[in-house]
């Protein structure tokens, strides 16, 4: 799995371009799905399984994209400025090296600031790529880029660009490949547009107007030096949502998926979220409403350049939708 | 009358009539919410097109023109008929009121404009303390809202009631290459629309959407969108052009779009992510025709767009806008080549979009 996780991590997928990473997951799920659909927006929709008696109609959703970078000016000298596609945050970039979809890379430079003590804007920072002016920068207006590194395998943990949410993307993925029977109609969502705004999940929930809404995210976590206060942490299993900024998750299926990893003997932590969300609070409020949820995977530093997950944690979140999609549901 | 057929082949162009109806859009008041005047203007205009027209729930103007052919590509166009303004939110005595702004506004611009309230657009004055009793202390500070007031010199007999909405009190002018008026964000947007209506070509089906409530979060567009459920979208806006000169001589960086550069297409703005091969396509059938564009720097902003692409099950969209000078101002100065530009490009595409557009490659 860890190639696998390699292959989606290495790979530029900035909101609105996933067309790269949506390839990869596309030749990876196609021996396994039984339809597989894009979508109007670009959402990669993959069914397995039909609906039985004893079953539902399931939506998972990992996103595809990361947040990433838009060039809004090329300068005289060839500097590119840029604004940001989801939540890029300025003092993760300078020093960072990025890639346009171009295949052009470059490092963030910023300006001389008048007060080091007072935090800087994403507009004090530029884009170069070595060019030497205007006419000699090979990027224009409007082209997009990613951090860009290679990832780092540190035995049981990895860093990374874009764990946030390709890690969820490798444990659909995955979990798609293990589950052997299911009395479920799964719809596996590899969706687009999340960092600016969930907005890929919004479309694909409508298509498919399920019964039961999961995302399959990352996480902050509460255990780095003076770090936010939480109680995930990295190794502790995969966390099981209850709460973020924008969502509550379904109490009945936040206690099925409680039952579940117990009975299996998994670790699981629980998770509340002060800020930020996931696909599933736009899955939850689509049509009628959907009980909706999310399996969280614990990851340190995220939307930096180098976001780290434990590898046993993602193993684990495996396992217990393997064990959730081999088996009837029931809510309460 | 003219038919479809005959005006195909003809480039509509900005002539004489086609200004005075920006003229008589721009002078009109239509506050989010209230927009009567200008859908009122569009349904006359729109009375002899062979097309079908719809007022939905919200107020939005639908307009369908059927395509000559069958299973056509289903293409949406938006413009939005409102505009920012104010609303009375208590009568003081005297004729004073108190208000509320409606839409994007800087509280900066207000002290000493004058407006039109209500249907009868009644003309008064967003009052201040005049210079002769202000502190050299309290000229530094800018006026808030709470401090400000309409003032109707009416002594109270007025008929403006609380709700009702004022506009900013500007006539329409032409000067030089320019257009000075206000609200032409989006008048220029709804007198381009109702060209193309006028000009439909054959081979698609034109979902022209005059929307409402976008200035307060495209609200209109949403539930337009829901009901015409098309394959692609395209909305016609305006878009700031701070294209001056920097005061201390520095590269100005951040002009979002430039006067006289012809229409400006949108990659990125806080609302929408463009549709790549929509992108692509108005570039390309720019550059065919030799009609001048611009890329609108990516930022922050948002159109009926945004909206739009998340209606259903996702509508692969892009905004297109006419660049101007000082929007959400009492007087916003766009060019008329800009604006030629942006028809010219807009219906040089429409000629030639097709369903497989949607089969390329994001």
């Amino acid at each position: 799995m860890k190639n696998l996780i390699q292959k989606l991590v290495e790979s530029i997928g900035p909101s609105g371009y996933e067309s790269a990473v949506r390839e990869i997951v596309r030749d990876e799920v196609a021996p396994f799905a039984e339809e597989i659909r894009i979508d109007a927006l670009g959402n990669l929709i993959v069914r397995k399984g039909s609906k039985t008696k004893s079953g539902m109609r399931l939506m998972l959703a990992a996103h595809l994209d990361e947040i990433g970078l838009i060039a809004t000016h090329i300068d005289e000298n060839g500097f590119i400025r840029f604004s940001t596609l989801g939540g890029v945050r300025p003092n993760n970039c300078p020093g960072g090296r990025v890639r346009f979809m171009n295949g052009v890379e470059g490092v963030i430079g910023i300006e001389r600031l008048e007060n080091p003590d007072r935090p800087f804007s994403i507009e004090q920072l530029y884009i170069d790529v070595g060019a030497a002016s205007r006419q000699d920068c090979p990027i224009k207006v409007g082209e997009v880029a990613a951090f860009y590194r290679p990832m780092l395998d540190l035995g049981g943990r990895i860093a990374a660009k874009s764990m946030d949410d390709r890690i969820g993307v490798a444990v659909l993925v995955e979990s798609l490949r293990q589950l052997k029977k299911t009395p479920h109609e799964i719809y596996f969502v590899f969706s687009v547009q999340e960092e600016v705004g969930l907005r890929g999940a919004t479309t694909a929930a409508f298509a498919l107007d399920p019964d039961l809404g999961l995302a399959v995210d990352v996480t902050l976590t509460g255990d780095t030096p003076k770090g936010v206060k939480m109680e995930v942490a990295l190794g502790k299993g995969p966390a099981i949502k209850v709460r973020d900024g924008k969502m509550l998750s379904d109490p009945r299926l936040v206690q099925y998926l409680i039952e579940t990893a117990e009975k299996a003997k998994g670790p699981y932590q629980l998770e509340i979220l002060e800020g930020g969300t996931t696909d599933a609070s736009v899955i939850q409020i689509t049509r009628a409403g959907i009980p909706s949820g999310c399996i969280s995977i614990p990851c340190r530093y995220v939307h930096s350049p180098s976001e780290m997950v434990d590898y046993n944690d993602v193993q684990n979140a495996v396992k217990l939708l393997v064990t959730v999609l081999s088996n009837p549901i029931h809510l309460g | 009358m003219a038919t479809r057929e005959q005006t195909y082949s003809q480039n509509p162009k900005i002539g004489p009539d086609q200004i005075k109806l920006l003229e008589k859009l721009s002078n009109a008041c239509a506050v989010s919410g209230d927009e009567g005047e200008v859908r009122a203007i569009v349904l006359e205009e729109l009375k002899s097109s062979p097309s079908e027209i719809q007022i939905d729930a919200l107020g939005n103007v639908l307009v369908t023109c059927k395509a000559k052919k069958k299973n056509p590509l289903r293409v949406m166009l938006a413009a939005h008929m409102d505009e920012v303004g104010f609303m009375i939110t208590e009568k003081d005595e005297g004729g004073l009121c108190r208000f509320d702004l409606v839409g994007g506004i800087d509280v900066r611009y207000l002290a000493g404009k004058t407006v039109l309230i209500g249907r009868k657009h009644t003309c008064a004055v967003i009052g201040a303390k005049p210079i002769h009793l202000t502190t050299e202390e309290e000229r530094k500070q800018a006026f808030s809202l709470d401090s400000l007031r309409i003032d109707l010199g009416s002594g109270g007999n007025d008929g403006v009631k609380v709700g009702d909405r004022a506009a900013f009190a500007t006539t329409f002018q032409q000067s030089g290459p320019s257009l000075m008026g206000k609200a032409l964000d989006d008048r220029l947007g709804v007198a381009t629309l109702i060209e193309l209506v006028r000009n439909a070509p054959p081979d698609i089906e034109l979902l022209a959407a005059f929307t409402v409530q976008e200035e307060v979060g495209a609200r209109g567009a949403r539930v337009a969108a829901y009901t015409m459920n098309p394959d692609i979208a395209i909305a016609i806006d305006s878009t700031p052009a701070q294209d001056l000169p920097s005061w201390d001589d520095t590269e100005n960086t951040r002009y979002n779009t430039r006067l006289g550069q012809g229409p400006a297409i949108y990659v990125a703005d806080s609302g929408t992510l463009s549709d790549p091969r929509l992108i692509r396509f108005l570039a390309e059938t720019a550059e065919k025709h030799n009609i001048p564009y611009q890329f609108r720097q990516p930022g922050a902003g948002g159109t009926d767009a945004s909206q739009i692409h998340k209606q259903r099950e996702g509508i692969p969209s892009i905004s297109i806008s006419v660049p101007g000078r000082y929007p959400h101002t009492p007087l916003m100065i766009a060019r008329l080549d800009d604006w030629q530009n942006t028809l010219a490009l807009m219906h040089a595409a429409l000629q030639t979009i097709s369903p497989d557009l949607l089969k390329r490659p994001r």
